[in-house]
């Protein structure tokens, strides 16, 4: 007998590597505990999708992977998050640096209001001094693994603003991977986009994956059994259960993780 | 378990549920009647059994569509997924059962006028009440999810398996001892494979319900006693 499966985006998962390490990770928004002594690992080039009901904690969990929760005060967090034997939480860290290793997406396309070729450079600059043909390649290199050089190559100079909004989100990603970073964070990169969009989305995780370490946050159950290797749900705050993507979506442990992806709570 | 946020869905499964298990009953009484109609010579039930046969197979057509419209509508997950590709493929293993009822009561027809072998009919009947047996357990671990019942079906087939192989051997050496018994007992042999056969999709039956409740399959192999194609007979005499 065959067992029927759903298949993770790649059988031959290509790295076990820890990239990322979290260790009895609490968060805190000023008074209230919005996460409980998370322990997760996330490895090297997979995906890794984290799901569970609104309020749950996998929004909060990804800002604290680049720390952006620390342009605000009274948000804070205890525990340990280490990316390649190195602690990010601790106070002395470099945020920028950090975050150009740890890129985001979020759930909106969020393009500057600038040309299309400016979105991707602008980041660049920052990081690097590159001549105008280097830039001038940076740029490109970064659109075609978006997916998305053949319909922005003629308008580089037009805004960003006219793009539709999944050319905006690919361009989002496009400006997170000129950077070079080593883990893009995906916060519901989708549920913003039409189907169109959102398949060339997946199809470009697929294709990131053997360069970074993705971790995405997902409410599409399908979309998180389609793209990820290794899917972790959370529950008020608390790491539930984590595994292998084919084992959570067929034959998850916990009670809650089962009621939750058949859709009988949440 | 919690019932599904979207009433339909779990409305749908319900249903998709009762009618395998309605499906059961019907092949489970197109079996008992085709043996019956065999050992009997009541060629009235056979013809029964041929056109009730139908409705076995429309069954099936009705799940399949109820399974590929969830599958389609309610991208299932886990637990749901598994009852319903448990649902497909144990609709398929009906139906085979019911073919292989109405094969045996085609035989019966056949027959008419010319029995004789008792003790050969009796070989048919045991086999015959043990793999009703193994059908009726099955399909109640399959409706209450019941693994253990389920494993117990899977490890009794090999007792069919050996009283086909010995039935198998007797019918030949009949045959030997008189050619005009030759067509009674090729019909019994094939009736005897019939029942062996509905025994191998009891079985399959009880992989699917260890499937449905574990969520792994069925690893190990089942132990095998069917040899009657390892049995030598001589051809030229």
């Amino acid at each position: 007998m065959n067992s029927i499966s759903v298949r993770a985006a790649a059988d031959n998962i290509p790295s076990t590597r820890e990239k990322l390490s979290i260790r009895g990770l609490s968060f805190f928004y000023g008074e209230s505990k919005a996460l409980n002594g998370i322990d997760l690992k996330l490895h090297e080039r997979q995906v890794s999708a984290l799901i569970g009901p609104s309020g749950c904690g996998k929004s909060t969990l990804l800002r604290v992977l680049n720390r952006i929760y620390a342009l605000y005060p009274n948000q804070r967090a205890e525990g340990e998050v280490w990316l390649d034997g190195e602690n990010i939480l601790r106070p002395e860290q470099d945020l920028n640096f950090l975050r150009a290793r740890i890129g985001m997406v979020f759930q909106k396309p969020t393009p500057f209001p600038m040309s299309i070729y400016e979105n991707i450079a602008f980041g660049v600059r920052l990081y690097e001094k590159l001549s105008r043909a280097e830039m001038d390649e940076r740029v490109e290199r970064a659109l075609t693994r978006a997916a998305l050089w053949e319909e922005a190559k003629d308008r580089l100079e037009t805004s960003a603003l006219g793009l539709s909004g999944g050319q905006q989100q690919r361009l989002c990603i496009a400006r997170t991977i000129a950077v070079k970073p080593e883990v893009i964070l995906l916060d519901e990169p989708t549920s913003a986009l039409d189907p169109i969009s959102t398949a060339k989305v997946e199809d470009l995780i697929d294709e990131l994956k053997r360069d970074f370490t993705i971790v995405i946050v997902t409410h599409n159950m399908q979309q998180a059994a389609r793209v990820a290797d290794r899917t972790a749900f959370l529950y008020l705050g608390n790491l539930i259960e984590e595994g292998l993507t084919s084992m959570m979506f067929n034959n998850p442990k916990d009670r809650r993780t089962l009621d939750y992806i058949t859709g009988r709570f949440g | 378990m919690k019932e599904h946020i979207v009433a339909s869905y779990e409305n749908e499964l319900r249903d998709l549920g009762r009618k395998v298990a309605e499906m059961g009953g019907r092949a489970e009484r197109l079996v008992a009647d085709s043996v019956a109609a065999l050992l009997k010579r009541d060629t009235e039930l056979a013809e029964r059994v041929i056109v009730q046969d139908k409705t076995v197979d429309a069954l099936q057509r009705e799940i399949e569509e109820a399974a590929i419209a969830m599958i389609a509508r309610r991208q299932p997950l886990a637990t749901d997924l598994r009852q319903i590709v448990s649902a497909l493929r144990v609709a398929g293993d009906l139906e085979r059962i019911g073919d292989l009822a109405k094969n045996t009561a085609k035989r019966a027809l056949a027959l008419e006028g010319e029995y004789r072998a008792q003790k050969q009919l009796r070989g048919v009947e045991h086999m015959s009440e043990i793999a009703i047996e193994q059908l009726k357990s099955v399909l109640d671990a399959y409706s209450n999810h019941d693994d253990a019942r389920a494993l117990a079906v899977w490890k009794r087939d090999g007792e069919i398996d050996a009283i086909y192989t010995s039935l198998f051997r007797e019918l030949l050496t009949y045959m030997m001892e008189d050619p005009r018994h030759i067509t009674l007992c090729t019909h019994l042999l094939f009736a005897a494979k019939n029942i062996e056969r509905i025994g191998d999709h009891a079985t399959n039956i009880a992989e699917t319900v260890h499937y449905l409740v574990v969520g792994e399959p069925l690893s190990d192999e089942r132990p095998k006693s069917d040899t009657s194609s390892l049995t030598k007979m001589s051809v030229s005499r």
